[in-house]
């Protein structure tokens, strides 16, 4: 059991997410930061999916009231565990009555926290991620208020080293200059005029306060603007989705954004590089470049390889971590 | 012209759209959807409005192949008949849960009771579902009340509320940002997350509003 000691509204139980909910109208969810949750999960030998809190608000507090192993990754933060600082992408087992402390990051702006064996919240709909705009999933459908109380999947404790263990290199976050994404032709791509394809390439576009879950709202020089007006039927969207309201500056949409619109599409971040834009900070430069889909493909299949790579590198070195 | 265009590596969408909203490819969409939802390649499909968007997991499916199996889909795909239901909707409309009747009679050259009556007068169909949990598209509205979408969006539409816009008629199944105008007000259920089916409605589906006594 841990007991949450800091509210906000804004950290929630978070998983992968629904995969087959979107026909319903349900957003797909689920971490911002897939590698960072999984980071965590594979460092407490859970399933790699398994429900962790995704962490925006900062200082973030939780006392543990039995001994557990955890884990916290993501964003670049002072990480206490009472008076012991720890370093990125840790595991670690706790005693009863400790305190973990999770300051503002450094680099970054998601942190996790998972525990062994996952959060025990219901999984509805197939997810225990938290639905903030429908108000179910993770805990009662709602943000994290000081005083909740969670509990663990039962699993078998894992034994590791009284300092705890991580990852020599911990997953990448953009630098603070800029965040660099790589994007595929949308819809209505080759509708927009040959001077806003340019300056999507070439422009720095940044990120405005109106950043969250449902979407990233960016803010350019120059606006993006269509060769003749366009009235489209309302049709799916998917994360990454970058569309191009009237006013000409783009909206990236995130895991919670709606699942249909009828906004104009420029372009769609493709999958692996989402994650960087989760880690990117109100105020930085985002930088779209293109990619092919055969390339594009090429970097999904390669971040699912490397990550069962690392699983399998892990597993294998807690066979021989020394106690 | 059907267009197929990349959603990212993983997402496909078909675009039939040709001119007006056109029930008969509507009908091909949900087949192609249907068709398409049982194969193990698929990870789930969206239909939209004369539109489908195709997820697939891309470490697994090469693009191209989808691509390919996707427009053979369609283009066998029939329009075939759908089991439709008939969902009767009550509303109270007008003054504190219907604040854009004035402005939408106006629009349409009418009172506001004919206003009421010309919406009440409708059969709709249920086109696609999706922005929000529950939300559904109805296609049917009297060209007379496709007042265009508010310019920027109310930051807060209260569930239930009974609303059109572009076209569509809709109801709201939770309390969300929309720039659709309000008529009226239901109370029916629309989406709870922890029911056998949580959507009151499926594709197809018939809506008649009448008035709430």
């Amino acid at each position: 059991m841990i007991e949450i000691l800091t509210g906000s509204s804004l950290n929630t139980i978070q998983d992968f997410g629904r995969r087959h909910a979107m026909a319903m109208g349900v957003a797909q969810g689920g971490a911002m930061d897939r590698l960072a949750l999984s980071h965590g999960n594979l460092l407490l030998d859970n399933p790699v999916d398994a429900a962790g809190i995704e962490i925006v608000f900062f200082p973030f507090r939780v006392r543990f009231h039995a001994g557990m192993s955890f884990a916290v990754t993501g964003a670049d933060c002072p990480v206490t565990l009472d008076d012991l600082q720890l370093p990125r992408d840790w595991a670690i087992t706790a005693r009863p009555g400790q305190t973990l402390t999770i300051r503002a990051p450094r680099q970054g702006a998601r942190a996790y926290l998972t525990v062994r064996g996952g959060l025990d919240v219901p999984a509805v709909l197939g997810a225990r991620s938290t639905d903030l705009k429908g108000s179910f999933g993770g805990l009662e459908g709602r943000a994290l208020q000081k005083g909740d109380r969670l509990a663990c999947v039962t699993a078998t404790s894992i034994r590791l080293p009284a300092a705890g263990y991580g990852l020599s290199r911990p997953c990448p976050l953009p630098p603070a200059e800029g965040t660099q994404v790589r994007v595929l032709p949308a819809a209505e791509h080759d509708i927009f005029t040959p001077e806003s394809l340019k300056t999507l390439q070439t422009a720095a576009w940044i990120l405005t306060p109106s950043a969250n879950r449902m979407g990233y709202r960016l803010q350019g020089q120059d606006a993006l603007a269509l060769t003749r007006p366009l009235s489209l039927f309302s049709h799916g969207i998917l994360p990454g989705t970058v569309q191009v309201p009237p006013a000409g500056q783009p909206i990236i949409q995130m895991m919670d954004a709606n699942t249909c619109g009828g906004y104009p599409k420029i372009a769609t971040v493709i999958e692996p590089d989402l994650r960087l834009l989760s880690q990117t900070v109100v105020g930085t430069p985002v930088h779209f470049r293109d990619i092919t889909r055969d390339d594009a493909v090429q970097a999904i299949r390669q971040d699912a390889s490397d990550l069962r790579t690392l699983a399998a590198e892990i597993s294998k070195l807690r066979t021989q971590l020394v106690f | 012209m059907t267009r197929i265009h990349m959603a990212g590596a993983g997402g496909l969408l078909l675009d039939a759209a040709d001119g007006a909203f056109n029930d008969m490819t509507q009908r091909r969409i949900w087949a192609t959807s249907r068709e398409l939802n049982v194969r193990a390649d698929i990870v789930q499909t969206i239909p939209g409005v004369n539109n489908l968007l195709v997820m697939f997991d891309a470490v697994e499916t090469d693009p191209a192949t989808m691509e390919t199996l996707l427009r053979d889909v369609w283009t066998q795909a029939s329009a075939d008949e759908i089991p439709t239901r008939e969902i009767v909707v009550p509303v109270i409309y007008g003054g504190t849960f219907g604040e854009d009747l004035a402005l939408v009679a106006r629009f349409a050259n009418l009172t506001e009771e004919e206003t009421i009556e010309v919406h009440v007068a409708g059969r709709y169909s249920v086109a696609a579902i999706g922005a929000m949990a529950g939300f559904v598209y109805l296609t049917g509205l009297d060209s007379r009340l496709a007042v265009p979408r508010r310019d920027s969006p109310r930051l807060r539409v209260e569930k239930g509320a009974v609303v059109i816009g572009g076209g569509h008629a809709g109801m709201m199944p939770c309390t969300s940002p929309s720039g659709w105008h309000i008529l009226g007000r239901t109370d029916l259920c629309l989406f709870d997350a922890f029911r056998p089916e949580p959507g009151l409605l499926r594709l197809g589906d018939t809506v008649r509003f009448v008035r709430a006594s």
